[in-house]
């Protein structure tokens, strides 16, 4: 068994993925987007470790919360830096009979990568901004990392949803949300978008790992806009 | 038997004996459909409730008390007919002669009445103490039969909330017999159960029932009276749905006038009444919106039920609650619902009538229940935080498909079954007086058996637990002694004369024992057991704090090395009790229920081995201490679920706070998901839940602008409260609770 570094775990998620989920926070990320929220995630050698079993072993004590749509969710941090971890974990809730969703920023894609996403039922893909300098300036990788991510996940159809934060002066404009539609239309496997605020209650832990919070200056966005955006995403 | 008045309704047993069980499966219609046929309120009820909204206001403005009538013993026949707006109530009768207005009732207690019109600024009548002057009081007897011991387990808070100063509540008539049968069948059948009596010993039990008999029956006959001052005569069957909820009503109103009990419980009748106003609809004498209208009325009438208590009682329970539990739901043991339109119909009086902690609403929760209503209960339950749910998949095994809820938890079968009520005694107090060898730090006062405080450098374990159990079986056979010496005495002189008129003449009886700290103690064993506990002595050498090395497990997270101390604790506990023979041989029960009083007993409680500091409160009920959860909600549920029904039959209260935005995206998804979880919690063999769904903000608001928020309504434990009726302590408590919320 394959032991993983796990940040923490949610017994009762409700925002990663459809219905009531387990949802387990992966350590390690090898991004450094300015709006992380979670900080504390990045550091691969963070946390505590657990082998995929134990992490099913306590999955399955929530399987009666579950419903008909829910199961577990892979959070981050990055899935995708422990990609074996996950698989184990997502292979061993199939075998229980446990839907399985993955989080994740798409930023790497190999052969271990699809091995895990054929064990997945669905994929929270992010996709942050629409233009390949915003992504270079505010995430460190090009665009075409999550898109060719975004066209496996089509070939595939792996149902997935795209969730982007909108980040007030940045990606808050009817413009950016009308060129999110027309970038995902291609994509017969997008059953969902959903737009986040971006929000600072985060604000408290870069400052407990001592590290300047790049969009500290930014405000965060309203739900009146949030609302606004998603009508234009009809 | 047949009636005119039953005419249309299907026969059954329930012709020949009083069974309203049998009836209500009879003649019941399931539905299974959502809540699109429900009515607004009418414009005579939008009326009535600004009349009594504005009654409520003046009330706040009083401090709390409207008036109090100093002059007249609370009965049933000693008050004239009292009206909100007599030509526009449908459903009529107070409990005095106007409205919010006390009655007095010494029969519980003297003391007690004396000083609740002081505290309010009056003074009770020399007329009422005279009438009282060569009379026993309840209070008055226990006091004579109290040992020292007993007096000094409540001196020193090991076992408080004991009901020896005013009615002990708890017991449900069944109020929906008088509307089936009409006064004189009861009387007629009570008085064929006297007669039998005869045949038999006369020894104490049977001259003890053969004088209950007696007084029964003249309360029936004063409730005739009662009723008939309000110009209806309820000797007879009730005629429509009008009749019958007027009838129930006036039932419920004589318990009322009698007792003062902590507890009056309404029982479980909106699935009753739905037969009546099946019945009107199908004859076109009803409509929905006329029938919304009279399930709203009647509610209108609990939201106005007051008893007169002291200031610290009020402060004890959050405000004055009178624990009006209506169980709604639930399945039938051949596996149809219980839920009727009228079960949607009292729950949307929380929307006609805005929300309420009272009536106390009470789901019986099954898997089984038809989804639409779960739906709604969810609904309910997040726009409102007034509902409270109950496994129904659990008791129905036990007490069958026509129980309710006493209080907050306390299961028992309509007109059946009765329960002793007994508080609670402090687990965790008795931890600490137990590692002192029998002395209390809190209160300087020695008590239990003597020996020496705990000499060691490190808390051991079995020791510890050697101590506990010795301990434990010591407070038991006190604590079951007392409650015995308690009801002895409440049925000499404050037997509940009307209520168990509505109950079976041979009936069975609970005495339910209560524990509070159970989250408490159980942190503390398991940081002994998981890490290192040293205690810290004063200059007598007791404990009286304790410093910690290493972590351990707490209560919350779904740990079984610390959530099989907790179920092992009240399994010990209620065998424990079972050592010592009850009063009337009643059946042992156990409730893990503080209502608001988790922050009274943390008060009067020193430091405990789990880090609590010396004063601060318990968290409520079963509920894990705050913020001790690491591993979100649904963690805390499955270790409350661990603890054992069969271990607690008088319930075990859970308190669960979640913040919107926890719960889901949107409304319908935290509809589905509320409904998940509680299908989860309670597949678990979970026995209650209160959910709140709100944000701390909105509490924090509510504490600083009171006014503002008249009508905010959270769930405590086991029932709802007004926020601005609790403490400010009691306030900041709450604020202070674990909220789940989203990462």
């Amino acid at each position: 068994m394959t032991e993983g570094r796990i940040h923490s775990i949610q017994s009762l998620g409700t925002v990663d993925g459809p219905g009531v989920r387990f949802v387990v926070f992966f350590q390690g990320c090898p991004l450094r987007c300015k709006c992380c929220h979670n900080p504390d995630t990045w550091d691969l050698s963070g946390g505590k470790t657990m082998t995929a079993e134990e992490i099913v072993e306590k999955a399955k004590k929530y399987v009666d919360y579950f419903g008909s749509d829910g199961g577990i969710t892979i959070s981050g941090g990055e899935p995708l830096l422990q990609c074996k971890f996950a698989t184990e974990i997502f292979a061993l809730a199939h075998q229980n009979g446990i839907n399985t969703c993955l989080d994740t920023s798409g930023c790497i894609l190999n052969d271990n990568v699809k091995k895990l996403l054929s064990v997945t039922d669905r994929v929270l893909l992010d996709v942050k901004y629409t233009t390949d300098a915003l992504y270079r300036e505010n995430v460190g990788c090009s665009i075409d990392t999550p898109l060719k991510f975004l066209d496996y996940l089509n070939k595939k159809q792996i149902k997935t949803t795209i969730r982007q934060v909108i980040i007030p002066t940045i990606n808050d404009k009817v413009e950016d949300a009308m060129a999110l539609k027309s970038l995902l239309a291609p994509y017969s496997c997008v059953d969902k978008i959903e737009l986040l605020s971006f929000r600072k209650i985060c604000s408290v832990k870069y400052d407990q790992l001592k590290i300047d919070f790049p969009f500290k200056d930014i405000p965060e966005a309203t739900a009146e806009t949030i609302e606004k955006l998603n009508e234009y995403l009809k | 038997m047949k009636h005119d008045n039953w005419n249309g309704f299907n026969g059954g047993v329930w012709q020949n004996e009083i069974n309203v069980r049998d009836f209500i499966q009879q003649n019941y219609t399931p539905y299974l459909d959502n809540e699109e046929f429900l009515a607004k309120p009418t414009k005579r009820t939008d009326e009535l409730m600004k009349k009594v909204n504005a009654l409520f206001k003046l009330e706040r403005e009083r401090g709390g008390v409207l008036d109090v009538d100093t002059n007249t013993v609370s009965s049933l026949k000693n008050y004239a007919p009292g009206y909100i707006d007599k030509e526009n109530e449908l459903i009529v009768g107070m409990q005095t002669d106007s409205p919010l207005k006390r009655g007095v009732n010494p029969f519980g207690g003297m003391r007690m009445v004396k000083q609740a019109c002081e505290a309010y600024g009056y003074t009770l009548s020399e007329k009422v103490q005279n009438e009282f002057r060569f009379r026993t009081t309840h209070n008055d007897g226990v006091f004579r039969a109290y040992t020292d011991e007993m007096r000094l387990a409540r001196k020193c808070h090991v076992i408080t909330g004991l009901p020896d100063a005013y009615g002990r509540g708890r017991i449900i008539g069944d109020y929906r017999r008088v509307a089936l049968y009409g006064v004189d069948k009861l009387i007629e059948e009570k008085k064929k159960d006297k007669q039998n009596l005869a045949l038999s010993n006369f020894d104490v039990d049977q001259i003890r029932l053969d004088e209950e008999l007696y007084q029964q029956i003249t309360f029936l006959g004063y409730l005739k009276d009662m009723a008939l001052s309000y110009g209806y005569d309820i000797s007879q069957p009730a005629k429509n749905a009008r009749e019958a909820i007027q009838w129930t009503y006036f039932a419920y109103l004589g318990a009322i006038k009698e007792q003062n009990g902590a507890a009056m419980s309404l029982g479980r009748v909106s699935t009753f009444f739905d037969i009546y106003i099946e019945r009107d609809l199908k004859n076109s004498t009803l409509t929905e919106e006329k029938a919304q209208e009279l399930i709203d009325d009647f509610t209108i009438k609990l939201r106005i039920a007051r008893h007169l208590r002291t200031p610290e009682y009020n402060e004890l329970f959050g405000g004055d609650p009178m624990w009006i539990t209506e169980a709604v739901g639930g399945m039938g043991e051949d596996g149809r619902t219980l839920v009727t339109k009228s079960s949607f119909r009292i729950l949307h009086s929380l929307y006609n009538l805005n929300s309420s902690p009272e009536p106390n609403l009470t789901i019986l929760w099954s898997n089984a229940l038809p989804e639409s209503f779960k739906k709604y209960c969810a609904k309910v339950s997040i726009d409102t935080d007034s509902i409270q749910y109950e496994n129904d998949d659990v008791m129905r095994p036990i007490y069958g498909d026509d129980y309710a809820i006493a209080c907050c938890v306390s299961a028992m079968k309509v007109g059946k079954q009765m329960q002793f009520f007994g508080a609670r005694c402090n687990l965790a107090k008795l931890l600490l007086i137990a590692i002192n060898g029998g002395y209390d730090t809190s209160s300087n006062i020695h008590i239990g058996p003597q020996m020496p405080v705990l000499d060691t450098k490190n808390l051991d374990y079995n020791e510890v637990m050697d101590r506990f159990n010795i301990y434990l079986d010591w407070l038991s056979k006190l604590y079951v002694n007392t409650m015995n010496v308690i009801h002895y005495m409440h049925d000499k002189y404050a037997y509940e004369k009307t209520q168990m008129a509505l109950h079976d003449t041979s009936v069975h009886r609970f005495m339910a024992f209560g524990i509070a700290g159970l989250s408490v103690v159980a942190d503390s064993l398991s940081a002994i057991k998981h890490a290192k506990v040293m205690p810290k002595k004063d200059e007598n050498g007791f404990i009286v704090g304790f410093t910690r090395e290493g972590d351990f497990p707490k209560f919350g997270n779904d740990d079984d090395r610390v959530d099989l101390i907790a179920k092992d604790i009240t399994h010990k506990v209620i065998t424990s009790l079972r050592k010592t023979p009850t009063y009337r041989g009643a059946e042992h029960t156990l409730s893990v229920l503080t209502i608001t009083s988790n922050v009274m007993y943390g008060k009067n409680t020193a430091e405990t081995p789990d880090g609590r500091e010396a004063s601060a409160p318990f968290a409520p009920g079963a509920n894990p201490m705050h913020n001790r959860e690491e591993n979100g909600a649904l963690a805390s549920l499955n270790s409350v679920a661990k603890l054992s029904y069969d271990d607690c039959r008088d319930g075990i209260s859970n308190t669960f706070s979640i913040t919107p935005d926890a719960l889901g995206k949107d409304k319908e998804q935290r509809k589905n998901n509320l409904v998940n979880i509680l299908d989860g919690y309670f597949k678990k063999k979970a026995h209650h839940i209160n959910v709140n769904v709100l944000n701390r903000e909105t509490l924090m608001k509510a504490y600083e602008n009171p006014e503002d928020y008249p009508n905010l309504t959270i769930r405590v434990s086991g029932y709802a409260v007004n926020f601005n009726k609790l403490s400010r302590e009691q306030q900041r408590e709450v604020i202070s609770r674990t909220f789940h919320q989203s990462v």
